[in-house]
């Protein structure tokens, strides 16, 4: 059963109601195929958390379908039950700050999610042991977050949202406290994980130094896509 | 899964440790208030055991003779002890004073003894040092407590007396050391008036024709030896035959011969049930007060703790961490920090507190039990408005604006 990625149909977000309504996405489509790293670009208040919190599943769309992998999980109304099950064995995140657990080492902050998810410890840690190698970064899986600079917290940030193998990463500004080389390194990774474990992913980002590297990318204007082609440079 | 508390509580162990020392000490005095109360009911226990007495016969209407003041005429014993079932019947007096010994006093309860040897209630019924009252003047026994050491000699009221002997755990209900003296002495100390008193007596005796007759020259003489005679006592010890109903022959006592008698059940209840009731009352506010601080303070350091980790509750519920794994970390750091907190009140009680303490605290291991019980509870109880504000945590706040 191979996943589809994401597909997004017409999807509203209203806050609020009445006079302060806000109607923060109007209208959003995108479709990103499994393997696909596509940016998500545009201005201030446009949109742009809004639309990572619903396919996130963290606050609640007011209308249009979802889809994450193989599972239709919104129809005007949620179609899965937990969405904390939802969140940890599908949707990968990634945050602007790493959003490390500071009292945990960085094996365990990566296998804390198949742990959470019921997996035995030895075989978690295997799991985060093998994801860390290939990010480059299991040189540094005994020390604590505080331990790690900045580019190596990301790398164990990014190790830690695809270590359950979710169909779906939501990747929130994840350059921007980064310098440029490593910015267009965490991209590089991002590519090679997305075609290594078949991930869609969405890159929110503001970024000048790595819009140029993705093939697709979606602009958002108060709460309506609209797609482009990118520039697709190897980063 | 791992222990999430138990690897937060190692990464920031110095927080933990702190507190928990801070939340120790204020445990270890609660445990040792609480040694406290237990010390005075033991107290009136071996008071009450060490007299070697079934039955106390006091004044008429009196609470006697250690809650309230009792006096009765030295011979009643004799009667009393006439009568069937009746192992002995033998004469005490107990009279807190202050006992002088070179510059120093000290507060203590002297009883008065009558003859008879050991094994005579009243009697101290071990002795850790020396030997028995064996003259029936100027030798006392005393309680360790009192510090008095072999050979020493201490004043009581005007008399100077020799320690003979030493015990441990003699003491009245409040605490204090008891020392041991023949009765005729104590009878003299009790009932002792000064020189100047006595001559105004005397004086007075003379001066009242009605003493002082022309015609029966005796009289006089008669009547000031009888003043200046102590024949008074503070209770009859009385020992029951085996195999014969205390409350029967007490209930005998009281009937024939117009006095108080408490059997060892009701002493026991005059001593912790009125004697110490009020010291039992302020301890037990002492408790109430220092449970609801030790609360607060769990309460205060949990909920900081939980404020400073809210950003990482909310990553953790976005992750897919359902509230009980978040439930469970605050909980699990709450019975940690009550966990160390009764390890050092523990100890400080045992090792610090008890052996200071001016008065004896007998720190019962099922109050120690009890204790690690409430304060289980009371840190689950205190970490319930962290948790509450743990689970209001919205998982979008982890993705921001
Ligand atoms: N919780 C909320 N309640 C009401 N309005 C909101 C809320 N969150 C965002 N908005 C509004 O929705 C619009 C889109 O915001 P957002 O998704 O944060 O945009 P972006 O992340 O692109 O800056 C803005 O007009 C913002 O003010
Ligand atoms: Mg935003």
């Amino acid at each position: 059963m191979s996943s589809k990625g994401i597909l997004i149909k017409n999807l509203k977000k209203r806050y609020g109601s009445g006079d302060t309504a806000v109607d923060a996405l109007k209208k959003v489509n995108m479709r990103i195929a499994p393997g696909e790293v596509v940016g998500l670009i545009g201005p201030s208040g446009s949109g742009k958390s809004t639309l990572l919190k619903c396919l996130g599943a963290v606050i609640e769309p007011t209308a249009g379908q979802m889809m994450l992998g193989n599972e239709i999980i919104y129809d005007n109304g949620w179609k899965v039950k937990d969405l904390r099950a939802l969140r940890r064995d599908h949707i990968g995140f990634i945050f602007q700050a790493p959003y490390l657990i500071p009292f945990l080492d960085v094996t365990d902050n990566v296998a804390l999610l198949p742990m959470l998810a019921g997996k035995p410890n030895s075989q978690a840690r295997k799991h985060a042991l093998d994801l860390l190698t290939a990010l480059d970064v299991a040189h540094r899986a005994k020390a604590m977050p505080s331990q790690l600079s900045g580019g190596e917290q990301q790398r164990v940030a990014i190790a830690r949202a695809l270590v359950n193998r979710p169909p779906v990463v939501l990747a929130d500004e994840p350059t921007a406290p980064l310098d440029s080389k490593r910015a267009l390194a965490v991209i590089r990774i991002l590519n090679n994980m997305a075609k290594k474990f078949e991930t869609a992913i969405i890159v929110v980002t503001h970024d000048e130094k790595i819009i140029p590297t993705f093939k697709r990318i979606y602009h958002i204007r108060d709460g309506v896509t609209y797609e482009e082609k990118g520039a697709g440079i190897e980063p | 899964m791992i222990s999430l508390a138990g690897r937060d509580i190692l990464h920031s162990w110095g927080k933990f440790v702190f507190t928990g020392i801070g939340l120790g000490l204020l445990i270890g005095v609660t445990l040792s208030m609480a040694g406290i109360y237990r010390g005075m009911v033991d107290d009136a226990k071996v008071l009450l055991d060490n007299s070697g007495a079934d039955l106390w016969v006091v004044q008429k209407d009196t609470l006697g003779p250690y809650a309230e003041s009792s006096s009765i005429y030295d011979d009643v014993w004799r009667r009393i002890q006439s009568m069937p079932g009746v192992e002995k019947a033998v004469n005490v007096t107990y009279l807190t004073t202050q006992v002088h010994h070179g510059r120093h006093d000290v507060r203590a309860m002297v009883s008065g003894i009558a003859p008879g040897g050991p094994g005579t209630p009243g009697w101290p019924p071990y002795l850790i040092a020396g030997r028995h009252i064996t003259r029936s003047h100027y030798e006392a026994v005393a309680d360790i407590a009192s510090k008095f050491k072999l050979g020493e000699r201490i004043r009581i009221r005007r008399n100077y007396y020799t320690i003979v002997g030493l015990t441990r755990r003699m003491v009245s209900s409040s605490g204090d050391p008891m020392i041991f003296i023949p009765l005729k002495d104590a009878q003299e100390t009790q009932f002792l008036k000064d020189n100047d008193a006595i001559w105004e007596q005397r004086r007075r005796t003379a001066a009242n024709p009605n003493f002082n007759k022309p015609n029966s020259p005796g009289l006089l003489n008669a009547i000031i030896a009888s003043q200046t005679t102590n024949p008074y006592v503070n209770a009859v010890l009385v020992r029951i035959k085996p195999g014969y109903n205390p409350e029967k022959i007490a209930q005998e006592i009281q009937r024939w011969k117009r006095f108080t008698v408490y059997t060892r059940a009701q002493m026991k209840e005059i001593l912790v049930g009125k004697l110490i009731a009020t010291s039992a009352r302020q301890i037990a506010m002492f408790l109430i007060i220092l449970s609801i601080v030790s609360s607060a303070i769990v309460a205060f350091i949990i909920y900081t703790l939980t404020l400073g980790k809210i950003r990482e509750i909310a990553v953790l519920k976005l992750i897919g961490a359902k509230n009980s794994t978040i439930i469970g970390l605050i909980v699990q750091q709450s019975i940690a920090l009550g966990v160390i907190g009764f390890v050092v009140g523990k100890v400080s009680a045992t090792l610090i507190m008890a052996p200071i303490f001016p008065k004896y605290v007998l720190l019962e291991p099922l109050d120690s039990v009890m204790g690690f019980i409430t304060i289980l509870i009371i840190c689950t109880l205190s970490s319930i408005i962290a948790i509450r504000a743990a689970l209001k945590v919205d998982p979008a706040e982890a993705i921001g604006g």
